[in-house]
């Protein structure tokens, strides 16, 4: 019950910050459905069985499923590197792809940083139009 | 070799790849001997992947699985092959072969990291294809995938690298998703069969539907990546973002997989359940026809291929949708015909592309004249494409309707029909727009005024990819503009140089001899088809072989 209220919230979570315009929100999005998708794996796995696995006198009837284990390690190792990624994409680029906010749009730290988020999110209006 | 020896050996597709990119990314930056090296590993693939079909033709059928670290069936990772599993990595390599040549003629492998993740990129296409472990298949998608990022970014011109981010973007957030969301739906058949195993889990969807609703959603994740309909938004917009060389290799590998998946998940784990047949029927249908619809509205040729490949992607699942031995043998020749097709359009368009400096319909005219080899090329494939005799497209969609007929999808074969004449009229829009038209009209006035609002509309300059420096390009531009110029001066007959050289031209000219030659032999190859398709449809033999019994 724990398990499938938690995965509800993170999806509800990553489905809004999908919503999202800017890149780094998204990034941050699928921060919390990669742990959404983790948590169901352990979810398959049974939960009442919480002994560690390979221990020579381990009861197989008390142990946790080590596989499901095996599984969220092997998904966290590559989400992690494709979140990496998708950080050096979010900072390079030319916001051509209207994953920039809009200056109205941005909040008062980013409004403060230097024309050069103006300018380019200018630059790009004629772009959005074409597509 | 006997069928123990061949499985043993499974394992080296991708294990083979993957060590020579290790050892070529210690070699530093030698770009001959990384492309001799690279083709040949290719092509070492393709002789063993040609020496599987052969063994399955032999044999007439028949599965190969290994249990790889010799752990007891079940619990170990099998890999295992039948004709189905033959085919695809046969034309898949050979397809990887070609565009490495093109990418190397093209000049969008100037890069020291290019043949390693090419290699990583085969790792995944093979492990992929030979896995009988939906956990597994997730694991080499992602080696599929990680090495396409970085593809898609090197390949675009190393000058200016951010012009072409916008696209992959797109392209990393879709998969990542996806995969996310293929790696849930795994999580939910463990839950709910407690394997991952296919051949542990075959026909369990039938009897028990909470494993049916589990495998829906990988499924579901497998038809975005296969770019179905409602969710092929993503692959008309990301795939024509980097070179033509890396959209042509995707366009044969990455979706291609994704169907390879639904193909064995449906066959296998449902057991080919024919309640749920109808669901598929309809989008298929959707794909084909939405697909041809939206290449209607665009402006470049791989945008237009692209929706057409959405649209085509249609016609190869409604394969699986029919489930019968004729459509499974239509639908898996379908996909043979479509793989080679649609790399051979997006070269040769690419070919025009990347001396001419824009893939926009219009900007260009006239290329057949200077450029006879890659007009005859393309005329080829696109009316292969849309299923003209004696192309393989005919055999291949008269077959896709002999069997929608055959158990009485009526309103698909009307749709087919429909799409198939969409689809040459787009060919023929290409044609015109870009390899025909000249002289009707003022020449120097068209082509001048279509290439200034070419400039000045930023998002159809951002669609043409230019291999060369921007510099360059804007030269390329220039004399297009006064070649023209100097015609109108000098004399109506004259013709520019050509531009494109033999190197460029090969690989979309040898795909295209491919598809004639797959039309005029088809009889062959849909034997071979036949076989792998039995091998579907009667999914005993597979999961025998997979479970060692």
């Amino acid at each position: 019950m724990t398990l499938s209220i938690t995965v509800a919230l993170l999806t509800a979570g990553a489905v809004y910050l999908f919503s999202k315009r800017e890149l780094l929100r998204v990034i941050l999005g699928f921060v919390l459905i990669g742990h959404a998708g983790n948590l169901i794996l352990f979810a398959a796995g049974g939960t009442d069985r919480r002994n560690e696995a390979f221990h020579p006198s381990a009861d197989p009837s008390a142990m946790a499923d080590p596989l499901p284990q095996a599984f969220v390690l092997t998904a966290i190792v590559i989400a992690f590197s494709i979140t990496v990624f998708m950080l050096v994409l979010a900072v390079t680029g030319d916001d051509s792809d209207g994953t920039a906010a809009k200056v109205e749009e941005l909040d008062v730290a980013a409004e403060s940083e230097s024309d050069g988020v103006r300018h380019a999110s200018r630059r790009s209006a004629p772009r959005q139009e074409n597509t | 070799m006997s069928p123990e020896t061949i499985g043993a050996l499974l394992p080296l597709f991708a294990g083979l790849p993957l060590l020579v990119a290790g050892i070529l990314i210690t070699t530093g930056h030698r770009l001959r001997l990384h492309a001799v090296i690279n083709i040949a590993t290719m092509l070492v693939m393709l002789a063993a992947a040609c020496g599987l079909v052969y063994h399955f033709w032999a044999t007439d059928g028949g599965t190969i699985a290994h249990q790889v670290g010799l752990w007891p069936a079940g619990i170990a990772i099998p890999f295992a092959a039948d004709m189905f599993t033959a085919l695809m990595l046969a034309v898949t390599l050979l397809l990887t072969v070609v565009s490495i040549w093109f990418a190397q003629a093209s000049r969008a492998a100037n890069s020291r990291y290019f043949a390693p993740l090419v290699l990583i990129l085969a790792t995944g296409v093979n492990g992929a294809l030979l896995t009988a472990d939906l956990f597994n298949l997730f694991v080499f998608l992602e080696v599929m995938l990680l090495p396409s990022y970085g593809l898609y970014v090197l390949s675009a011109n190393r000058k200016l690298p951010l012009r072409r981010v916008h696209g992959v973007r797109l392209y990393v957030t879709m998969n990542l998703f996806t995969s996310t969301l293929y790696m849930i739906g795994v999580g939910f058949l463990y839950g709910t069969a407690g394997s991952v195993n296919i051949a542990v889990l075959a026909d369990q969807a039938q009897h028990d539907p909470t494993v049916a609703i589990a495998g829906a959603v990988s499924i579901f994740a497998l038809c975005i990546k296969a770019s179905v309909i409602p969710v092929h938004g993503w692959l008309a917009r990301a795939y024509p973002g980097t070179s033509p060389a890396i959209t042509a290799l995707f366009s044969g590998l990455h979706t291609k997989v994704a169907i390879y998946a639904i193909y064995r998940i449906y066959s296998v784990v449902y057991g080919g359940d024919t309640r749920f047949l109808w669901i598929g029927v309809v989008l298929f249908s959707l794909t084909m026809l939405i697909g041809v619809f939206g290449a209607v509205g665009e402006k470049t040729t791989r945008t237009i291929l692209a929706f057409h490949m959405v649209s085509q992607i249609g016609y190869i699942l409604l394969g699986v949708a029919l489930f019968s031995e004729l459509g499974l043998t239509a639908g898996i020749f379908y996909l043979l015909h479509h793989m080679i097709v649609k790399a051979s359009l997006f070269m040769s368009t690419g070919a025009v592309e990347v001396r001419y400096g824009t893939g926009v319909i219009g900007a260009l005219g006239g290329i057949s004249r200077t450029e006879p080899v890659i007009a005859i090329a393309f005329m080829i494939a696109a009316l292969s494409l849309a299923g003209i005799p004696p192309f393989s497209g005919f055999v291949a969609k008269f077959m896709l309707i002999v069997g929608a007929v055959d158990t009485g999808d009526i309103a698909a074969v009307v749709i087919m029909l429909f799409v198939s004449l969409i689809t040459l009229l787009s060919m023929l829009k290409i044609w015109t727009g870009m390899f025909w038209e000249k002289g009707s009209g003022g020449p120097a006035t068209k082509s001048g005024t279509v290439i200034t609002s070419a400039t000045r509309d930023p998002y159809a300059h951002e669609a043409s990819y230019t291999p060369e420096l921007a510099t360059e390009a804007t030269r390329a531009q220039v004399s297009t503009l006064t070649g023209t110029q100097t015609i109108i001066e000098t004399d109506e007959s004259t013709v520019p140089a050509r531009r494109i050289n033999f190197a460029l031209a090969a690989p979309s000219v040898v795909l295209a001899i491919i598809t004639v030659a797959f039309g005029l032999g088809a009889q062959f190859l849909l034997s071979l088809s036949g076989i792998a398709a039995e091998g579907l449809y009667d999914n005993t033999d597979y999961v025998q072989a997979v479970l060692n019994r």
